[in-house]
């Protein structure tokens, strides 16, 4: 009894004791507030993954994937159809885009990725990454509305803006164009404007397939002197009735391509008219290539002179064309190239994907690498991308997927398998923090130790006392332990109360910071998070409380030995 | 008071206690074969100058201390070579210490204080039930010492002789058989000093309490029973009061 009055007493009248309960709050709190963001920013990137990746995916071993989409699904249906919400048949191929910029083509290696925009949109956030259905806000303040209505399906229409915007680059490069001799007599050399675009069938021999161009596939792919000057122009170059027409060129296959290509009304008419024609018309139409593009492919962070605010500045955008390479299917693979228009800009948060991904229409990628069967005219595909009704049964889908899907042809994975180091990399680094987090705890630690042991000398007469009163070694020790432990208590009570509360708030406490150091502290686009992604785990919460009233206990345990071991004659020795 | 059998043995006594004390290297004699006894319902002075051994001669008899040789007997019973716990007890039980420096606690009220022997003696659960029947016991024994107005006061709101009925008061609260004072008029001026004495006496003639008391006044050491003088760790004389 005498040790709990005397706990509460001590824990009452010995403020030094505060410092020691509020260095164990800072820690609890600090711990809670970092975990919670910490995982706030994991599950953030875990649902971007999961999203861009589906569930399930199945991926065929070889580059040229495996025919007949319609087959491959029915196949998963009758493995695990009853788990399967929904599945995205795509092709998926390294390649290289390449846009114009400054007078010179830049490229960017890319994943290219063939897909059915309702399918894909199935299996994960799709629409929620395309930028064009998305409101833009400055600070707070809304920008740009989204140029597509909600609920709309993905595909691949030109919004009117990308249109627009098509219309008006076309046409200044025309206007160029029809100058183009004169210039030239002049400045041969001289530097093209930035927004200048080389129409696709310009551009055309310098991407010409082996077969129709040049004997050597080599110097054809490569081109360097060709592609630094915007030389051939219908009409003035040295067109050829089979470049005059993009897709034409590219592929052996035009019956095919036409019977196939979603787009065939879009098709680009005769060039040799467009010179003359002005505002939007028919030869502004978009090609049959379409292609959502990763925004950090083509997005670059440049600072204000005037105002000293970072602006994302876009180098490409929807309505523009650029340049594809990539590999034929087959083997050897050949080189491939084609044009295509830009439809949307991409953009998941994952740099990882944002800095890589290119969607392309599934039917004209599967056609451009020749992956379509000439006989049934059936397209194959390399990935299979699966969205599971419940993912806690992922293990047992992808056993069941395995029996139909011999490992020789196929891989099947979970999300988690295929992205197991980053997702492995991002516990580690969790762990490691929550370690080095702890050692704070562990540093209030030691100054509860401190002040024990200055409280222990300082109450040694009392000590004396209770001894002399019948109090056991055993009694007076637990006083100081029950002392630590109600330090623990209190301070870790406190701290969880202040971390939790934090937490809640941080979004305002970031406001608050922002506006007093005048400097965003959290800035979205940067992370591209309007607020800070938060997640409170009651576990850690748990552990950390439970873990930092261990250590106050554990600390308190050596005084309270001393404390203990005092000899009672000693301890009443006269002041 | 007491409730053991009354014998006509002695209640504590020190047999042919030693004790050394060791400072570095040196082994510093403190009592040098010290053979003592008090009975029952006696009243004793422990008289010698400082460094005659005499606290330490009463911190031994009162199981504060273990004797380097010797034993000390409770009733005839060796009780020094006790496991600790059970001379924890047997100091809880059947003694009730004063000091001259009063060695309240400063955190707890004069009640508090008085109930600290009643705290240590239960386990949290048993003081709990008990708590009316302790309180109204110190509030007795509060009343008993002058002091039932100074309940809620703490030992710094008091002066030095109302410090010492507290601690009188704690040393009575648990029902002691022998009381050991060390000097506990020593701190205080010569008129409370008697205050102080007038009610130990008054508790060894109504309670027939054991009291031995170490001072270093001879004026004090008059008013017990006997008087045992030291010096050097030995005994003087022995004389009857």
């Amino acid at each position: 009894m005498y040790k709990l009055l005397l706990c509460v007493r001590y824990l009452r009248t010995r403020y030094i004791a505060l410092a020691s309960i509020v260095s164990v709050m800072l820690g609890v709190a600090t711990m809670i507030v970092v975990n919670s963001v910490m995982s706030g920013f994991a599950n953030e990137m875990r649902e971007r993954i999961n999203g861009i990746l589906a569930d399930v995916i199945i991926e065929t071993n070889s580059l040229n994937g495996e025919t007949d989409a319609e087959f491959h699904r029915q196949l998963a249906m009758q493995a695990a159809g009853d788990q399967i919400e929904s599945i995205s048949m795509t092709v998926e191929v390294f390649g290289l885009m390449h846009f114009r910029r400054g007078g010179q083509w830049i490229p960017r290696p890319v994943t290219l990725v063939g897909i059915e925009p309702e399918n894909e949109a199935k299996v994960g956030p799709l629409v929620a990454n395309l930028d064009s259905f998305q409101t833009i806000r400055e600070d707070g303040i809304v920008t740009r509305e989204p140029l597509r209505k909600e609920g709309e399906a993905p595909g691949w229409k030109l919004t009117e803006e990308a249109l627009a915007w098509r219309s008006e680059w076309k046409e200044y490069q025309r206007r160029h164009f029809a100058n183009w001799p004169a210039r030239e007599a002049a400045e041969p050399l001289m530097p093209e404007p930035p927004a200048f675009e080389p129409e696709p069938g310009h551009a055309e021999p310098q991407f010409d397939s082996p077969a129709t161009a040049s004997p050597e596939p080599g110097i054809a792919a490569e081109g360097p002197v060709q592609l630094e000057v915007p030389l051939p122009l219908p009409g003035i170059g040295p067109a050829q009735p089979g470049q005059v027409i993009p897709a034409a060129a590219i592929d052996d296959g035009e019956n095919v391509r036409q019977a196939s290509n979603p787009f065939a009304t879009d098709e680009a008419p005769d060039l040799k008219g467009m010179v003359v024609e002005k505002g939007r018309s028919d030869i502004d139409a978009p090609l049959p290539g379409r292609l959502y593009i990763g925004a950090q492919l083509v997005e670059i962070p440049r600072v204000d002179r005037k105002t000293d605010k970072v602006f994302i500045e876009r180098l490409v955008k929807p309505g523009d064309d650029v340049k594809i390479s990539t590999v034929s299917a087959g083997s050897p693979p050949e080189p491939r190239h084609f044009f295509a228009t830009v439809v949307d800009v991409y953009k998941s948060g994952m740099s990882e994907y944002d800095a890589n991904l290119v969607f392309c229409n599934l039917e004209y990628l599967q056609e451009m690498r020749g992956m379509i069967d000439p006989q049934t005219g059936k397209g194959a595909i390399t990935t299979m991308k699966i969205k599971l009704k419940d993912y806690n049964n992922s293990d047992q889908v992808v056993k069941q997927l395995e029996n139909v899907f011999p490992p020789h042809l196929y891989t099947v994975r979970t999300w988690e398998q295929k992205q197991g180091p980053l997702l492995a990399a991002v516990d580690i680094e969790s762990a490691i923090l929550n370690v080095l987090l702890f050692l704070i705890i562990a540093v209030a630690g030691f100054g509860i130790l401190a002040i024990f042991f200055m409280i222990v000398v300082e109450k040694t007469r009392d000590i004396g006392i209770l001894k002399a009163l019948g109090a056991s070694s055993r009694g007076v020790m637990s006083i100081f332990l029950a002392y630590g432990l109600a330090l623990g208590v209190v301070g870790s009570g406190v701290g969880v109360v202040c971390g939790l509360l934090f937490v809640r708030y941080i979004n305002v406490i970031e406001g608050g910071i922002s506006w007093l150091t005048g400097r965003k502290v959290f800035d979205e686009r940067i992370y591209y998070f309007p607020t800070i992604p938060t997640e409170v785990s009651f576990w850690t919460v748990t552990w950390v409380a439970l873990g930092s009233i261990l250590i106050a206990v554990l600390a308190s345990v050596l005084p309270a030995r001393r404390a203990a071991r005092l000899h009672p004659v000693e301890a009443l020795r006269y002041e | 008071m007491t409730d053991s059998i009354l014998l006509p043995t002695e209640h504590v006594s020190a047999t042919a206690v030693e004790k050394t004390y060791r400072t570095g290297q040196h082994n510093v004699p403190v009592l040098r074969g010290v053979e003592m006894s008090v009975h029952r319902g006696e009243f004793v002075s422990i008289i010698g100058q400082s460094g005659s051994g005499k606290s330490t001669l009463l911190h031994l008899m009162g199981l504060l201390d273990q004797p380097t040789v010797g034993e000390i007997h409770i009733e005839g019973q060796r009780v020094d070579d006790l496991p600790a716990a059970t001379r924890d007890e047997l100091r809880n039980r059947v003694f009730g210490f004063i000091f001259q420096f009063y060695h309240l606690l400063p955190e707890l009220s004069v009640l508090e204080n008085v109930l600290t022997p009643l705290m240590i003696r239960e386990s949290a659960l048993t003081y709990w039930k008990r708590k009316k029947e302790y309180r109204e016991k110190a509030h007795a024994i509060l009343e008993q010492v002058g002091l039932s107005h100074r309940l809620k006061h703490r030992p710094s709101e008091l002066s030095g002789g109302e410090m010492q009925r507290t601690a009188i008061a704690r040393a009575l609260v648990a029902g002691p058989q022998i009381l050991l004072a060390d000097e506990p008029t020593g701190n205080l001026d010569v008129e409370t000093g008697q205050g102080i004495m007038d009610l130990l006496r008054s508790l060894n003639e109504d309670q027939g309490l054991t009291i031995v008391m170490v001072t270093h006044d001879e004026a004090i050491a008059q008013q017990a029973h006997r008087i045992v003088r030291l010096a050097s760790g030995r005994l003087e004389i022995l004389e009857a009061a």
